[in-house]
């Protein structure tokens, strides 16, 4: 006889493990299955060279929601935050702009590009930290149904409106323009130099394919403001021994609460039986049954890929064909027999700390958006580059160092066709040219370089064309819209299935609420004690 | 390309002279400064300043430089007092509001010369000024790091002055400018200042910061002159009853939640705002709320016992919260124990009956009091020496 599990999980990304973690603190039997030999989806970290530990995927950390850190006892299951700060944008003519964590040392240093704009930084600091004061409350909430007059509903509604309420009227407007502005356009009302509107920027594209002039991608820069490193809202931080350290931490918490974790089982359909998710068929043959089945795949994977055709409505099939998930990013991971040197910064600045770009206006930005929509990689990308090792000793032996290398523009597929080893590799040469321009010891000192393509990301994690955020992150696929109206409560369009990833509210980055929130609607559903914790006020 | 500055806190013209008098190195950040928070002894410091004369680097203000054929009007635009009253060789306090008439900052503003003047500032507005300016022929240009300034205060001031050779010192009166030569170069005063008492600012360009030290100290010993700290000067600006920005009232620019901003009214400041003057950035909200009614009101209360009330609740007879302390201590000069305090409307009346909730500490044992709040009419500390003309010598 088969085991009858409570609960399946289709995939060990950190939603998966964390909206696991929740049911079997419920008391439910539940069991995980990973398509990888080895857990962590998106959020993982692999020794790929003897000896250097590459977080292959996902790189920095600040989403991830405290209180569920707390909550899990993460900490207790071997996760640490180190905070990193500032940043630098390499100018061509051998100049800098350093966003330094000191605040009077920055405004000095924006001050030397204009005295203005160093003036405006606090008027741009405090806008945007009223939107992320906005969203925050909303990141461990399940979005509203704003089509029902149920009393939950209504209430929810009624809290939305109340947030957007005490921004008063101006705020309000403020708001609606925030949300569907361009990054380009919004930082044009705050600074005057193109070095520091381009390192500003960056936040409002990585991850999505869109440009610094499309709208909608001030929204992108708030979402990665809104995270918070022990309560200092906007804060990035290492996860020490990489980001897999957040994968492992809730395989761990999630083990401890009698979870189960199948590892190299391949989920290729959902058994769908009388109209109802009963379980899931691996590739191998194998099937699994449960109560219910959580897919912790992306919208598009999920619902056009894991099921029988005709086990679906088709108004679910129409809407995950129409979204948005378009790959726009790839990633060099390099190890480094040494710290390279960057002859614009002084000795031992501690701008090598620090997110390092080479993109210093906003015209640049947009043409390297432009490779990508003519359907090739930017000849000029953007880079957020980070060397995790001058902060985090278990990356790398040492005096040697790891160094991550995120890459925006490169497209799903190609103009010319599918992705090809001679494609990625010269992929790889653009992006190490570009960092070479600035570093005339960086070639010299790189022993391994893994080039990650959106093909790699999609073939790899799941990703669908290796979006990083399970579906973009604008206006029409945010809050209620998450990943398509009538569908933004976690539940799909059978009973007995749920989706738990980032392709659902809040959205990806790492932050685990998707998999939080989706485990109170299932245990609501299942009459189950609610184990997940309510936000923290926003106060 | 500008050249690059690492330096992760900047000294001052004077810093020479202050590091060698700074033995405490108790040291704070004031705009990016090192600013010392003590020198030797904080109550010394603080009786210098009421009983023979304190000298305090005020060089890291924030200080704007506005000029152009339009310099009067933008002001009168931007600031909510008229400017036109403040004539050549005077300065005036001010306060700059947002077009909701909620504070943004105070300052002093000093026309140095027909349509050329100088703006004082707490807070960095460099932003503000110029989006204020769109439309006016007007030249702004930040000077804080351009002048170098001392703050000479207290009641044997004027004579330290005159034994450092600026003649006449005595006949300048409040608030009035006169420039005189020194060290082959131009020194500036103003008989302006932060303590409530008698007392000169002094201004000039950081070549010559090191020998003004100098001299002034050594004319200044036999007028027991001595260098303050911030935290005399915090003293003697809260027994004198004076707001500070961040302290006492949150810039409303930097004002995050809604309503966390008050008005000149709401901050005792009524004197400064000029309804007859014209169109000002704020006029039309702060006419409503003249005509609407203001929802806090700053108040000074006398708070029984010497327990400093900093940080208090403010309660009524009930028990109610109607308010809260923004700067409180026990003054020595005054011999009281005073808190400034933001109260929602009505509270505050002269015959209130108010508490303030004070928690303090004996040896780890702590006690919680409330202390019943006098609100004081009129100023705490206001010696006649503070706008005679001429000024005594002590």
């Amino acid at each position: 006889m088969m085991k009858q599990y409570d609960a399946i999980v289709i995939g060990a990304g950190h939603n998966g493990l964390c909206n696991a973690a929740y049911l079997a603190k419920a008391g439910l039997d539940v069991l995980v299955l990973e398509r990888n030999p080895h857990i962590g989806g998106a959020s993982v970290s692999r020794e790929l060279y003897p000896g250097w530990t590459y977080s292959n995927c996902s790189y920095v950390c600040s989403l991830l929601r405290p209180e569920i850190s707390r909550d899990l006892e993460l900490p207790k299951h071997g996760l640490q935050v180190v905070p990193y700060h500032g940043g630098v944008t390499f100018t061509q003519d051998g100049d800098y702009f350093g966003n330094y964590p000191d605040e009077e040392r920055q405004l000095r240093e924006m001050a030397r590009h204009s005295p203005r704009d160093a003036s405006a930084h606090q008027r741009f600091e405090v806008d945007v930290m009223k939107q992320t004061r906005l969203i925050r409350q909303f990141l461990l909430k399940t979005p509203p149904d704003p089509t029902s007059f149920k009393p939950r509903e209504l209430k929810g509604l009624l809290e939305l409106a109340a947030a957007f309420t005490e921004l008063g009227e101006e705020g309000l407007l403020d708001t609606l323009r925030f949300w569907t502005l361009s990054i380009g356009d919004f930082l044009d009302e705050y600074f005057e130099t193109d070095v520091i509107k381009a390192h500003m920027s960056g936040s409002g594209i990585i991850g999505t394919a869109l440009g610094v002039y499309s709208p909608g991608t001030a929204y992108v820069l708030l979402h990665h403001y809104m995270g918070e490193v022990d309560g200092s809202v906007g804060a990035w931080g290492f996860a020490r021994g990489g980001m897999g350290a957040v994968a492992n931490a809730l395989a761990s918490s999630f083990l401890a609460h009698g979870g189960e974790i199948l590892c190299a089982a391949d989920v290729r359909r959902i058994i769908v039986e009388k109209g109802r998710a009963v379980g899931v068929a691996l590739a191998n043959g194998d099937e699994h049954r449960a109560g219910i089945v959580v897919s912790n795949l992306d919208p598009k994977r999920t619902f056009l890929q894991c099921f029988d055709a005709g086990d679906l409505p088709a108004e679910v099939r129409t809407r995950a064909k129409n979204f948005k998930i378009r790959g726009s990013s790839g990633k060099l991971n390099i190890a480094l027999d040494g710290l390279p040197t960057f002859p614009a910064l002084p000795k031992h600045s501690p701008l090598v700390l620090a997110d390092m770009h080479f993109s210093d206006s906003l015209a640049r930005l947009e043409r390297a958006y432009d490779d990508w929509k003519a359907g090739t990689w930017s000849q000029d990308p953007y880079l957020d580059m980070l060397i995790p090792s001058t902060v985090d000793p278990t990356m790398a032996p040492p005096g040697k160092h790891m160094m991550t290398v995120f890459v925006q523009y490169c497209p799903p597929t190609l103009a010319s066709g599918p992705w090809t080893p001679e494609a990625r590799a010269a992929f790889g040469q653009t992006v190490i040219d570009q960092i070479a321009q600035y570093s005339p010891d960086f070639k010299s000192l790189i022993l391994d370089c893994e080039v990650r393509t959106p093909k790699e990301l999609e073939d790899e994690v799941g990703l669908t064309e290796g979006n990083i955020f399970q579906g973009e992150l604008t206006f029409d696929q945010l809050l209620f819209n998450r990943p398509f109206p009538g569908y933004a409560q976690y539940r799909g369009p059978l009973p007995g299935l749920y989706l738990c990833g980032s392709g659902t509210h809040p959205g990806g980055g790492v932050m685990a609420a998707p998999g939080a929130n989706a485990a109170r609607e299932i245990l609501r559903d299942l009459r189950r004690p609610n184990t997940v914790p309510p936000g923290y006020p926003n106060d | 390309m500008k050249p690059h500055d690492e330096t992760l806190l900047l000294d001052t013209p004077f810093a020479a002279g202050v590091r060698r008098a700074c033995q405490l190195q108790d040291w704070g950040h004031w705009k990016g400064y090192a600013t010392p928070n003590a020198y030797e002894d904080v109550e010394q410091e603080y009786f210098a300043l009421r009983n023979a004369a304190g000298v305090f680097d005020l060089s890291p203000m924030t200080k704007y430089r506005i000029g152009g054929p339009d310099a009067g009007a933008f002001l009168n635009r931007l600031l909510t007092r008229d400017v036109g009253k403040i004539g050549p060789g005077r300065v005036g306090y001010c306060v700059w509001c947002d077009d909701a008439g909620m504070v943004l900052d105070d300052g002093t503003l000093f026309h140095l010369s027909e349509g050329d003047y100088r703006l004082c500032a707490q807070e960095r507005c460099l932003d503000w000024l110029h989006w204020s300016a769109l439309g006016f022929d007007v030249d702004i240009q930040d000077e804080t790091a351009a002048v170098a300034a001392l703050a000479v205060q207290g009641p044997t001031s004027c004579a330290a002055l005159r034994a450092l050779g600026l003649d006449g010192m005595q006949d300048l009166k409040p608030f009035a400018l006169r420039s005189f030569a020194f060290d082959g170069g131009e020194l500036l005063a103003s008989r302006t200042g932060f303590t409530g008492d008698l007392g000169y600012e002094l201004w000039t360009a950081p070549d010559h910061a090191q020998a003004l030290w100098d001299a002034l100290f050594k004319a200044g010993r036999d007028y027991l002159i001595r260098p303050i700290g911030m935290a005399a000067l915090d003293l003697a600006r809260i027994e004198a009853g004076f707001i500070q920005a961040g302290e006492d009232f949150v810039p409303a620019d930097q004002v995050l939640r809604p309503g966390r901003g008050r008005s000149p009214f709401e901050l005792g400041l009524d004197w400064l705002v000029d309804f007859g003057k014209g169109p000002f950035t704020g006029r039309s909200a702060l006419l409503r709320e003249r005509q609407r009614g203001s929802r806090f009101r700053f108040v000074k209360l006398d708070v029984q016992g010497d327990k400093p009330a900093a940080d208090s609740f403010i309660l009524n007879k009930s028990g109610k919260v109607v308010g809260h302390v923004t700067s409180a201590a026990w003054c020595p000069s005054a011999k009281r124990n005073l808190a400034l305090a933001s109260l929602q409307m009505p509270w505050g009346r002269p015959d209130d009956a108010l508490y303030a909730e004070i928690y303090y500490s004996r040896e780890l044992h702590w006690t919680r009091l409330k202390a019943r709040c006098k609100v004081i009419e009129g100023p705490l500390w206001d010696p006649p020496r503070r706008r005679q003309t001429p000024a005594p010598d002590f």
